[in-house]
């Protein structure tokens, strides 16, 4: 047998493969949100269309939602429309929406998992290219553009054509401390940032198999930063402990059935694919990126890279160009690099382990003086499963701010940002230039190193405090 | 959608690779919900540098941008592409693009054209050397030429893509003649895939 997960999932949503054209997919499940739908509404009424399914739809709020004072009226004039614009569309077209205020809101990728409506070997799609988090369950789950979703929107399916497969395996283990955002950083160094463009990565071998559902969510999460169309780990014994017993998870016999059916969705050993790359966990350190993509990242220990030590004239540019917008000098060991805004949060590390490790580090410490430390959670109920364990304490006696849920500094859309040459420690998925605000300058690093970071006013390791 | 058999203008030489969406239209204008209006935010904090190539004269006048590797990467907001039609771009030459990129590109009838890493070092040399230089992107024939320059380089555009912006077809109405293996497919679906409505319904 040389069969694929990817090859069987994308088999079993095929609807239609039309000479000439590229084959028509089934999409079982369409997250949407406020940013990226209002045109696709309006696309879909000036055409006179209807929502096909929307019971396979479901809506939220996040990228531009205010993440305190939610009593008050959202002072963003735009966003507020924005939003509002979302509340009248979800209302026409009969589309279940978790708005703002409710205990369901939250980042769409981090609800779609933890309402159990993210399953195994189904399609996921959303106007968002970090959907690819819900491969994490062995899912084939992407980001598609808005034209996209008035398409889905109007026809539950959408045109692809087949990307290659490519295998990343991480052989041996990860060391105590290291996490699931080390190891997805050490695999988009590897990669580059346009080394997956056209592919859906599988994550393979036993140290991707160790991670929990949250580690594994944060590896695909990151999976576009590598240029990938999508992520996928076959699921397993975790997978479905994880998803039993939750809202939208089937229940008695039809649980059973769904069971049966999960654990057939594998790869087989001896399958090949269209690119094989091999990573040693063992080989890897907590990372801290020091450019201006996902891909030029170092390890702790390490110093700011030379220009010169990239490969190609393009890379050494590149280097160089980042170098100048991150204000880094080459040979500076990264741990003497200070930051003066710490962010905890994102689709990538908001999740409710992602809060317990930075708490665990904060607690009875203190944020450096001059540090600017906010704690956004991923959704209303990892907000609250947060503070039914104490930890808003934890953080808001160190002197972190605790914020509700939604995308926040990650993408700095709705006003927490950071100010032009302020340089942030952050949990998220992206250190593009101005990514958390004009100017700003972005390190992606894990949770606990983000709460260490922001004791020390530098960075460092939860071990070295 | 109109279609675009051929697009002949100016063009631009942006010589960077991994050109994130980020950049090409910053977060701040993606809470307009329109399509059009994107304009002024394109490139917002590289043209805020009077040396940026969108800034030297003639560049309002483009209709063809030539960027480096990865071009379009990360986000996948399709407002990218909006702004750069709403700049006067109908085409962007690239070594390669990002998935999602090319995807809203087609969708919304702005020509991502790929080139090779060669072609695209003779096209900056070209440009550089002749700055007006009428640049001419021939969708049927999937080639782009520098006439002034003696320059013909074939760029890679799938079948179905082409077809689309050749014809200018609205892709949701191409689909909808499948309605009959929509409804089929749907109900073979297996009965424990989640339902957001019912399942609700239910508790």
């Amino acid at each position: 047998m040389t069969g694929r997960l990817f090859d069987t999932v994308w088999d079993r949503h095929l609807v239609a493969s039309p000479e000439g054209e590229p084959p028509l997919l089934y999409i079982d499940l369409h997250l949407v949100h406020e940013v990226t739908s209002p045109q696709a509404f309006e696309g879909l009424e000036l055409a006179g269309r209807r929502v096909r399914r929307p019971g396979l739809t479901l809506a939220t709020m996040d990228h531009d939602v205010p993440t305190r004072d939610l009593d008050q009226p959202i002072a963003d004039e735009l966003a507020a429309e924005q939003i509002a614009r979302l509340r009248r569309n979800c209302e026409v077209h009969g589309v279940r929406l978790h708005a703002l205020g409710s205990i369901d809101q939250g980042i769409v990728h981090v609800i779609g998992p933890q309402l159990g409506l993210s399953q195994p070997g189904m399609t996921i799609v959303c106007g968002d290219s970090h959907t690819s988090t819900h491969g994490a369950f062995g899912a084939l789950a992407f980001g598609i553009g808005t034209s996209e979703v008035e398409h889905v929107l109007a026809t539950q399916t959408l045109r692809q054509v087949k990307p290659a497969a490519m295998a990343v395996t991480v052989d041996g283990e990860l060391a105590p401390g290291l996490t699931a955002k080390d190891l997805v950083l050490g695999i988009i160094r590897t990669l580059g940032p346009g080394g997956g463009v056209g592919s859906v990565i599988e994550y393979r071998g036993p140290a991707v198999r160790a991670l929990s559902m949250a580690g594994r969510m944060t590896v695909c999460n990151m999976s576009i930063e590598a240029g990938a169309r999508a992520g996928m780990i076959a699921p397993d014994e975790t997978t479905f402990a994880w998803l039993e017993g939750r809202r939208h998870s089937p229940r008695g016999r039809q649980w059973e059935q769904a069971l049966d059916d999960w654990r057939g969705l594998v790869t087989d050993d001896g399958a090949a694919f269209d690119r094989e790359v091999r990573v040693d966990a063992a080989a890897l350190r907590p990372a801290v990126t020091w450019g201006t993509t996902p891909a030029q990242s170092v390890f702790i220990d390490d110093v700011i890279p030379e220009p010169g030590s990239f490969a190609t004239p393009a890379g050494q540019q590149a280097a160089r160009r980042a170098l100048t917008y991150m204000d880094l000098r080459p040979g500076v060991p990264i741990r003497d690099v200070t930051v003066d805004a710490v962010f905890i949060g994102s689709c990538t590390n908001g999740r409710l382990e992602d809060l317990r490790a930075a708490a665990e580090v904060i607690r009875g410490r203190k944020v450096h003086p001059g540090v600017r430390a906010l704690v956004v959670p991923g959704s209303a109920r990892v907000k609250a499963d947060a503070e039914a364990e104490g930890l808003d304490r934890f953080f808001l006696d160190a002197g972190f701010e605790w914020r509700s849920a939604g995308c926040s500094m990650c993408l700095g859309m709705n006003g927490d940002i950071i100010a032009p040459g302020e340089r942030c420690a952050s949990t998220s998925n992206r250190n593009f230039e101005g990514r958390q605000g004009p100017g700003g300058r972005t390190h992606l690093v894990a949770p606990a190193v983000a709460a260490a970071t922001a004791v020390a006013g530098h960075f460092t390791l939860p071990g070295d405090l | 959608m109109p279609g675009i058999q051929q697009i002949a203008g100016t063009a631009v030489a942006l010589e960077r690779r991994d050109v994130d969406t980020d950049q090409i239209i910053p977060a701040a204008w993606l809470k307009r919900v329109q399509r059009t209006g994107f304009a002024p935010g394109l490139f917002g904090a590289w043209r805020e540098n009077p040396d940026f190539v969108l800034n030297r004269p003639g560049a309002a006048e483009a209709k063809i941008l030539v960027a480096g590797d990865n071009f379009g990467c990360g986000s996948s907001r399709e407002h990218a592409v909006w702004a750069l039609q709403d700049f006067g771009f109908r085409a962007v030459i690239a070594p390669s693009f990002a998935d999602i990129f090319r995807g809203n590109a087609v969708s919304s009838g702005l020509v991502p054209a790929e080139v090779g890493e060669g072609a695209v070092t003779r096209l900056f040399a070209a440009l550089a050397a002749r700055p007006g230089a009428r640049v001419v992107v021939d969708v049927a024939q999937r080639t782009v030429a520098i006439p002034a320059a003696g320059i013909v380089e074939p760029f890679a555009l799938a079948d179905y893509a082409r077809w689309r912006l050749l014809e200018g077809l609205d892709d949701i109405a191409v689909t909808l003649r499948h309605e009959e293996e929509i409804t089929a497919y749907e109900a073979r679906r297996p009965q424990w895939l989640p339902t957001v409505t019912n399942q609700l319904a239910l508790s």
